[in-house]
């Protein structure tokens, strides 16, 4: 086990890093708010933003594999359960419910 | 009267506030349970501390970064890298400043929890269509709702981590679908607006191919290269922003 002296100091880097990344930028965009510009990317990132991390997420998935069905599986049902009921957190344990009992039995590496 | 007690109402919501924060929080905020759990048990799994992740959960909150970070501590890994990872992982974050409400959140302190308790989650919900009239004690609520399913979740992992048997894989899921949830709404707020998503996938797919160990960096900066490329060249059409 690494020492706690170390664990701590690697947590404190990575709260520093992170909070300059989500703090500073306000700072340097606050005087660009009203731009017409900034307003269209506003409006569009979000849904943009989302769907790249939800690429992310999948980058290192193995397509050749029958291990990555166990996640078509559960993208399907979590994108259709949210179509159907649009409740979030019906459709994040379906979906994961269903990845974890594929993914430990039948999928199972 | 009537006129007094309604500014009363809306001077000392917090109480309110608190509550439709809470329930705001619910949706989305309880994927943080499952994906936590996972997150402490990964964490007490590679002979890390089971308090390294309540600290890691309370004072990082960065999920996906998080996970990433037991690998590099289990490593090792100098403090240099382990900033620049996070640097890396988190920079993404720059672009929330466009749009995240910040200038409705009061005060200094509040503006400096928000900041930092600023996760994708929390961007999503409070850039949602709903969430346009929510003042600055909802915004923080709902944050800290996030912030303590996170911590929670991922302290309960870590303690009863050892319960879960290797044999139970996958828990990380709930983080894809937490994204593929929200990717859903923000879009169904775009109302018809396809080429967006369109952009999105394809910057995304083309940073897997051309550089996938800087995948996020890459496709954030070309999806806004291709907005504001649209931006551009469309210029003259109304708006529909």
């Amino acid at each position: 086990m690494p020492d706690s002296q170390y664990v701590i100091a690697a947590v404190l880097v990575a709260a520093a890093v992170t909070w300059a990344l989500r703090a500073l930028p306000f700072a340097a965009l606050m005087a660009l708010r009203d731009s017409t510009t900034v307003q269209y990317l506003s409006t569009r990132m979000p849904a943009g933003v989302m769907l790249i991390l939800v690429v992310y997420c999948l980058r290192d998935l193995p397509l050749t594999h029958t291990r990555s069905l166990a996640t078509a599986a559960a993208l399907a049902v979590t994108v259709g359960l949210h179509l159907w009921r649009r409740n979030a957190l019906l459709s994040i344990l379906g979906g994961t419910a269903v990845h974890v009992a594929l993914a430990s039995t039948v999928l199972a590496r | 009267m009537r006129i007094r007690s309604t500014v009363v109402d809306r001077e000392s919501a917090t109480p309110p506030n608190a509550r439709a924060a809470f329930k705001d929080s619910l949706g989305v905020g309880l994927a943080f349970v499952p994906l936590g759990l996972a997150f402490g048990a990964l964490v007490t799994q590679s002979d890390l501390p089971w308090w390294w992740a309540g600290l890691s959960a309370a004072l990082v909150f960065a999920g996906s970064f998080e996970f990433l970070l037991i690998g590099l501590v289990i490593a090792a890994a100098p403090l240099a890298a382990i900033a620049l990872s996070a640097f890396l992982v988190n920079v993404r974050h720059v672009f929330y400043a466009l749009s995240f409400p910040l200038h409705r959140v009061n005060g200094r302190l509040g503006k400096v929890y928000s900041t930092y308790a600023l996760c994708d989650e929390a961007y999503a919900l409070t850039t949602d269509e709903q969430a346009r009239s929510w003042p600055s004690p909802r915004i923080l609520w709902l944050q800290f709702s996030l912030h303590l399913y996170w911590v929670g979740g991922s302290t309960a992992g870590a303690l009863l981590g050892s319960l879960i048997p290797d044999s139970v894989t996958g828990l990380d899921f709930a983080l894809t679908a937490l994204f593929a949830v929200l990717a859903l709404d923000a879009v169904r707020n775009l109302r018809g607006d396809l080429p967006t998503p369109a952009l999105a996938l394809l910057s995304a797919l083309a940073a897997r191919l051309l550089c996938p160990d800087q995948l996020l960096l890459a496709a954030f900066a070309l999806f806004t290269a291709g907005l504001l490329t649209r931006r551009l060249t469309t210029r003259r059409e109304p708006s529909h922003a």
